[in-house]
């Protein structure tokens, strides 16, 4: 299970930093949305993998780290409300600039 | 008792104001949004002021939220490094919101509550002793800096902001990986509870909680704007407005305290096998830092850039003093990072009302049109230029003689004598040659009739002034910034007053 999950882990990584590493926004934002999820998992292994066991302590022998969890549920808050705002920002920046490249050079000088 | 919830009421303050003012209120809803933002700006600096009397005279102040006890629950720890980085955001965040008052905050929408939230998160950064909390606090702080980096709107800012958002939601996933990092190997999220962690570890443990350690290291070194992760700060400051470019002053040493909490309490001088793990690394990044900087201002055109590479500077600066890890490096740093984020706050608005009153040059360093306020400009920016150079009488003269002080006679020692002078110089000629263009040479003919409002010029007047009273006061200012100094490099008896004794067997008390 855990050379499962590391794999998993590894090639959501991978094929996110590929895209961020594109040049137009769009790849960016579902790069950095699939890193979240790659992250999300990873942070769930870091209490240890662990099957059939609840998150509470006292109540059966098999127990996980319920910590993980909330720390999970957190990033996901966070992540969701990101990847909706840089989506709009991507949206209004194709829409101003015109072009979706992120690094589109048009005037260097720029000041307001 | 109630002196206990002087801890949280810094953070409480902006955010329950932050939500007031998101309410409609009418018909003109801006006045009352002003009344109550400075209100809850004022309400903070008093009690940011209380807090750190109260330090002072108490030792720390540890607040556990929910009455959860430290290692379990979150805690707030307020030692004296905490109240004292409140207590300057706190001041650079009352003249800067009255700057914002006058009309600048009609650019956008919900510049006040996006303020208030964004003080808050820079409030919290400082305030927390958990490492999670530490990332939600990052975070509100973020995504409200994500809002006023777009305020006013315009092609350029929207495309800047865009580059900082992605960075930023790069970090954050970077600074998740390195926390769950630290934690499946210490088991803990408390700062002082990793601190006596990491102290046990030792082969491969050590090793995963090393790589921890530097991810973290990236995250902070995108937010406090170090050598390679600093390409974003240019473009960023000197793009959005002059308001929030000043309260992004504080920003990036929001960075630089992480590095120094960070690198001090969990990998500093009791880390066993990753003791002072950074310090070799901040070094070097810290002075190559310096030296982009210096260049960045040589080829800068613009006054908000020039003043975005001082930011840079400054930071490279802070970040090579603090790698001699001795207790003076830490104390000048300190002192230092004081004097750098009130005066580059003032220059980001001083540069903004001279745009304006230049009209169509803007804030270009070029000939233009006499500004209606000339004088005032031109002593404003003589007082501030010396500053930051770091001429005598004023502030910055004291914190580069006392960093210059505090450098060991060595190799490393001569290196930041040699860079920060040049940078100096650097610093010298640029400001002169910004001063001669904009101000010395100005076309003939009638000024310009624009003119900003006395307020925006009162509240830069108050943040200039914080250097002459950093210099009056330099003397029980250094005594504090030693005192935070031991604290922070006393890192063995540090984590027993957070952290409740176990008795023998192994319970917590």
């Amino acid at each position: 299970m855990e050379a499962l999950f590391s794999v998993t882990v590894g090639v959501l990584t991978a094929c996110s930093v590929f895209l961020i590493l594109r040049g137009r926004s769009f790849p960016v934002v579902v790069g950095i949305t699939m890193l979240s999820y790659a992250v999300n998992l990873f942070l769930f292994s870091t209490g240890r993998l662990t099957i059939n066991g609840a998150p509470i302590l006292g109540t059966n022998t098999e127990y996980a780290d319920p910590l993980p969890q909330a720390l999970v549920l957190t990033a996901i808050v966070i992540g969701f409300a990101m990847t909706a705002y840089s989506v709009i920002l991507a949206v209004r920046t194709r829409g101003e600039i015109g072009t979706d490249e992120v690094n589109e050079q048009d005037s260097g000088e720029s000041s307001r | 008792m109630w002196q206990q919830h002087l801890a949280i009421l810094p953070i409480l303050i902006p955010l329950f104001t932050a939500l007031l003012q998101l309410l409609p209120w009418g018909d003109r809803p801006q006045p009352k949004r002003r009344a109550l933002g400075l209100a809850s700006s004022i309400l903070t600096l008093v009690f940011a002021a209380l807090l750190l009397a109260h330090v002072n005279q108490h030792g720390m102040l540890v607040y556990a939220l929910g009455d959860w006890p430290a290692p379990f629950g979150i805690v707030l720890v307020l030692d004296k490094l905490s109240t004292l980085m409140i207590l300057l955001t706190a001041v650079l965040a009352l003249p800067v919101l009255i700057y914002g008052c006058y009309a600048e905050d009609n650019l956008g929408s919900h510049f006040h509550a996006l303020f208030q939230f964004q003080v808050m998160g820079i409030i919290g950064a400082f305030a927390t002793g958990d490492l999670f909390n530490l990332f939600v606090f990052f975070e509100v702080l973020l995504i409200s800096s994500y809002g006023l980096m777009m305020h006013g709107g315009g092609k350029f800012r929207v495309r800047s902001t865009l580059h900082y958002v992605l960075l930023n939601l790069l970090g954050s996933a970077l600074f998740l990986i390195s926390v769950g990092t630290l934690y499946a190997t210490t088991g803990t999220l408390n700062m002082a509870d990793m601190a006596e962690k990491v102290a046990l570890l030792s082969g491969d443990e050590a090793a995963l909680a090393k790589a921890g350690g530097f991810m973290l290291l990236a995250v902070f070194g995108i937010k406090a704007a170090i050598l390679p992760l600093h390409f974003w700060l240019p473009q960023a400051y000197s793009t959005t407005t002059g308001v929030v470019a000043a309260l992004f002053a504080i920003m990036t040493k929001v960075g630089v305290y992480s590095i120094i909490r960070v690198y001090t309490l969990i990998f500093g001088p009791e880390a066993n096998e990753l003791t002072w793990l950074a310090a070799d690394w901040l070094w070097i990044l810290g002075i190559l830092t310096l030296i982009f900087g210096i260049i960045g201002m040589l080829g800068a055109r613009d006054l908000r850039l020039l003043v975005a590479y001082l930011v840079i500077v400054s930071v490279g600066t802070l970040l090579a003093t603090y790698s001699f890890s001795s207790a003076a490096g830490i104390s000048t740093a300190l002192f230092y990072l004081i004097h750098s984020t009130v005066i580059t706050g003032a220059l980001f608005l001083l540069a903004d009302v001279m745009a304006l009153e230049r009209g169509k040059t803007a804030s270009r360093i070029v000939t233009g049109k006499r500004m209606a306020n000339h004088n005032t400009y031109a002593v404003m920016f003589l007082v501030a230029s010396i500053a930051i150079i770091g001429l005598p009488p004023l502030s910055g003269f004291a914190g580069k003689l006392m960093i210059l002080q505090a450098a060991p006679v060595s190799a490393s020692g001569f290196w930041l004598w040699g860079t920060m002078l040049a940078a100096t110089l650097v610093m010298l000629i640029m400001m002169s040659r910004t001063g001669s263009k904009m101000i010395w040479h100005t076309l003939q003919g009638k000024p310009n009739d624009q003119s900003a409002p006395m307020g925006k010029r009162i509240a830069i007047g108050v943040l200039l002034s914080l250097s002459l009273v950093l210099t009056i006061f330099a003397n029980p200012i250094r005594d504090y910034t030693d005192a935070v100094a031991d604290q922070l490099l006393d890192t063995q008896t540090y984590p027993n007053n957070i952290i409740p004794k176990r008795n023998g067997e192994g319970q917590y008390e």
